[in-house]
């Protein structure tokens, strides 16, 4: 029975070290480092060496002394055992090994005698390793888009591992790509567009929803109901199928190609999700405070003024964001409806870019930097606010 | 006196609520209706316009003389298919020029030139000729008579608004669409793209959920593939996956996991053999779903992680004194308290998923085998431009999602009268 929860400790913690070791040996590839070679088995072997020194030596010397020993002589043999590496990189490998035997702490010869301790080791580990798993597999792609956008395309078709900055190159160099497309992709234009319409979507959005919902949520009207749960059921239509009547409508109207159609469009298919949200939000503010305003002699066009909407301000804001980031990102219709490099949103135009084999491919990735990086940072700043919109149940894409 | 302000109530809430409605109604129901009705015609991509006269004029002088020019007048028809009615033409001229053997079809009358051509066929051409000259035997500026451009009108159908409606559309969406391929790509889309989202979205959530500190960071990491732009995000996926400079597969190669690169986003089927059993699996499809499964797995977590935040600790600490294992726990006590809003998710997850059209558009443009519903949609409209067949697959998408909704609600409501 002891035997068997040392072995699953064993295997699993030494796997686990493995496969962190495997992500750093991979991130030091892309740095241009020549590796050629994995190592899985010599690493998941002298990973179970360590787990097994770790528990055997227990508690005969200071935590803290026995990490740093540990570490050290990992990095020693792994220095041995793997193909020429510089300081950098093993003085990495001591880091991991350091964070991994302390993460090691509670567990003992003692330790392992408790019940369910092979569940419990399972567990834990790959509690941590999920985590660190997830991380690399969301972060890599965006890393990747990044550096790729400050590398040139004869380097990366040189080496396409190689994603190592340079940074004795002048500012000006790294950032060539930016200054391209910037001065002859025009993508100054298309950012500008990209704002106007999407914080003239944010605008009109709000000026519809603010009264629909004030309507929903407080007052008495007959196809309330119906109203309500029609506008669950309306976003979830797919924008797909209304393609092609707009796109004919559109045409015969000469709104194809203009601004102002597109923030049409996006106001309507933004509105009932605004309006869900800010309703909810609506009925959480007591009646009591508008039966004051109605005393003052108050209608309801000053009641919605000066008392809902300095009062929900915090959802106001955090409708606008979303509403925002819809906006900016939306693909579909502005595929459909924009044809012309004159009226092109930023994904549009990213879009365009990339229907050109001959565009390099530095290019693409620093446009999809400039897109994506507003977005990231507005969610990044008011996570909290757009968290909570998002769980109170409104989730539209 | 309650009665007239319940009525002002009503009417406050009538204009409140009127000009979002109408605007929604506009854009999202209108056109699912005004599908049904393009679904029933013939009708392609150029004929969307409405048809309309038009005249290229020119100016040829005919003699020595300058105080006579022949002008012609290349009248057409815009349309390959619809007829103008009543065609009228209006041309001006300067003060002391006539026209001399003016077309019976037309008059003359205070320097203008009127005419009636009436119907135009489809198709419909013609070099229409006047000549005209200076009353005084003056020269006639070319360029004044140039710089006039005659005015046409007529009457002309909307080609959308005719009547003729046709089945057509649907015998080809059925017959010669390989519409049983079709659906099956849509429904392995979208049901493997579900159920991964929600298998990884819990996994992530109970991971998390079970890291006290660093909590709020790892939510705001795990979200980014769902709040980044999806046009950034998948052509950093299809360089990523690149067959011939690919980070993924150099990577591979280079680690020797692979001999030859694996073209991941451009190659229909691939074998493979799993203890000695050779299948066929569907490539790109699967590339795309784990997009899709990167993609949306957060929103999963999101909520699911919501929840578990809401279950009392004081669940798990009976279950350990009643010496429960992490798996058991987990089975009794997380599980139970996540089924409805996975039940939920699973349900809008579905419906979005299958309607998803930019990220597989984005990555394989509907090729090597990823052609879904909302693709084909794409091609039949805007590649092959028959609006009228794109909108045909439109209908069978709405009536599809109409009736997973029906199903879904049945099933649901069932449970709640179970519970």
């Amino acid at each position: 029975m002891k035997f068997k929860s040392l072995a699953i400790f064993l295997i699993i913690s030494s796997f686990f070290l493995t496969c962190i070791l495997s992500i750093w040996k991979i991130m030091a590839t892309l740095q241009g480092l020549s590796f050629n070679n994995l190592n899985i088995t010599t690493i998941f072997l002298i990973g179970i060496l360590l787990s097994l020194a770790f528990v055997l030596i227990g508690n005969k010397i200071n935590h803290l002394i026995k990490i740093f020993l540990l570490s050290f002589i990992f990095s020693i043999l792994y220095f041995y055992s793997n193909e020429a590496s510089p300081y950098w990189y093993i003085f990495g490998v001591f880091l991991i090994s350091l964070f991994f035997t302390n993460k090691l702490k509670k567990y003992s010869m003692q330790s392992l005698k408790e019940d369910f301790i092979s569940e419990k080791v399972i567990f834990d580990f790959i509690t941590f390793f999920g985590i660190v798993f997830f991380a690399f597999v969301i972060l890599f792609p965006f890393y990747i888009m990044l550096v790729t956008s400050f590398k040139t395309q004869i380097a990366l078709l040189v080496n396409p591992l190689d994603f190592s900055l340079d940074i004795t190159k002048s500012l000006t160099e790294l950032f060539k790509s930016y200054f391209v497309i910037f001065e002859t992709y025009n993508f100054g234009r298309y950012i500008l567009i990209s704002s106007a319409v999407s914080i003239g979507t944010v605008i009109v959005t709000l000026l519809f929803a603010i009264p629909a919902a004030y309507a929903v949520a407080r007052l008495n009207f007959f196809g309330k109901n119906f109203l309500s749960t029609s506008i669950l059921i309306i976003y979830m239509f797919p924008a797909i199928v209304l393609v092609i009547p707009l796109y004919t409508v559109f045409s015969q109207l000469g709104l194809r190609n203009s601004i102002f159609g597109l923030l049409i469009v996006y106001t309507a298919t933004t509105l009932p999700v605004a309006i869900y949200m800010l309703q909810g939000y609506f009925k959480s503010i007591p009646k009591e405070i508008e039966d004051a305003g109605i005393m003052d002699g108050q209608n309801w066009f000053g009641i919605i003024l000066k008392i809902i909407i300095p009062l929900s301000l915090p959802a106001i804001a955090s409708v606008a964001l979303y509403v925002f980031m819809i906006a900016w990102n939306e693909f579909l219709f502005s595929l459909m409806f924009l044809d012309s490099p004159k009226s092109f949103t930023l994904s549009r135009a990213i879009q365009y870019l990339s229907g050109d084999a001959e565009t390099p491919r530095q290019y693409l990735m620093a446009g999809s930097v400039i897109v994506t990086l507003p977005v990231l940072f507005i969610f990044i700043y008011f996570e909290k606010y757009l968290v909570s919109g998002l769980t109170a149940g409104s989730v539209k894409e | 006196m309650s009665d007239s302000l319940s009525k002002l109530e009503k009417r406050t809430a009538y204009t409140l609520v009127l000009p979002a409605v109408l605007l929604v109604f506009a854009i999202v129901l209108f056109p699912i209706f005004a599908n049904v009705w393009i679904s029933f015609k013939d009708i392609e991509l150029k004929d969307i316009r409405i048809p309309e006269p038009r005249a290229k004029k020119i100016v040829k002088s005919i003699s020595e003389n300058q105080s006579e020019l022949k002008i012609i007048y290349k009248l057409r028809n815009s349309s390959l298919i619809q007829e103008i009615r009543n065609v009228q033409f209006q041309d001006k001229f300067p003060t002391n020029v006539s026209p001399i053997n003016l077309d019976p079809r037309c008059n003359f009358q205070s320097k203008k030139v009127v005419c009636n051509f009436g119907n135009w066929q489809a198709k419909f051409r013609e070099n229409f000729e006047i000549t005209i000259q200076n009353n005084n035997g003056e020269i006639i500026d070319k360029k004044i008579i140039k710089s006039q451009k005659p005015i046409l009108s007529g009457k002309a159908d909307n080609p959308l608004l005719t009547t003729n409606f046709t089945l057509e559309n649907f015998k080809k969406v059925f017959y010669e669409n390989n519409f049983v391929e079709l659906l099956l790509t849509t429904f392995y889309f979208t049901f493997f793209g579900t159920v991964g989202a929600i298998i990884f979205g819990i996994l992530a959530a109970q991971l998390v959920n079970q890291n006290m500190q660093g909590r709020t960071y790892m939510r705001g990491i795990l979200l980014f593939p769902y709040v980044g732009p999806v046009v950034a995000l998948a052509y950093t996926w299809t360089l990523l996956l690149d067959p011939n400079s690919g980070t993924l597969n150099a990577l591979l190669v280079n680690f020797n996991i692979i001999e030859q690169p694996i073209n991941l986003l451009g190659q229909k089927y691939i074998t493979m053999s799993i203890l000695g059993f050779e299948f066929k699996l569907r490539l790109a499809l699967t590339t795309v779903i784990f997009f899709e499964i990167w993609r949306y797995f957060p929103l999963v977590f999101l909520f699911v992680l919501a929840r578990l935040q809401a279950i009392p600790q004081s669940l798990y600490e009976a279950a350990e004194v009643d010496g429960a294992s992490p798996i058991q726990k987990f089975i009794h006590i997380t599980l139970p308290q996540i089924t409805a809003i996975i039940s939920i998710l699973f349900m809008i997850r579905f419906i979005w998923n299958f309607n998803k059209f930019e990220d597989i558009f984005l990555l394989t443009g509907g090729a090597s085998g990823t052609r879904t519903l909302p693709i084909n949609v794409y091609q039949q409209g805007f590649a092959v431009s028959d609006i009228g067949m794109g909108s045909a697959v439109s209908i069978v998408i709405v009536m599809l999602l109409l009736s997973f909704m029906v199903i879904y609600f049945r099933l649901i409501g069932k449970r709640a009268n179970e519970v």
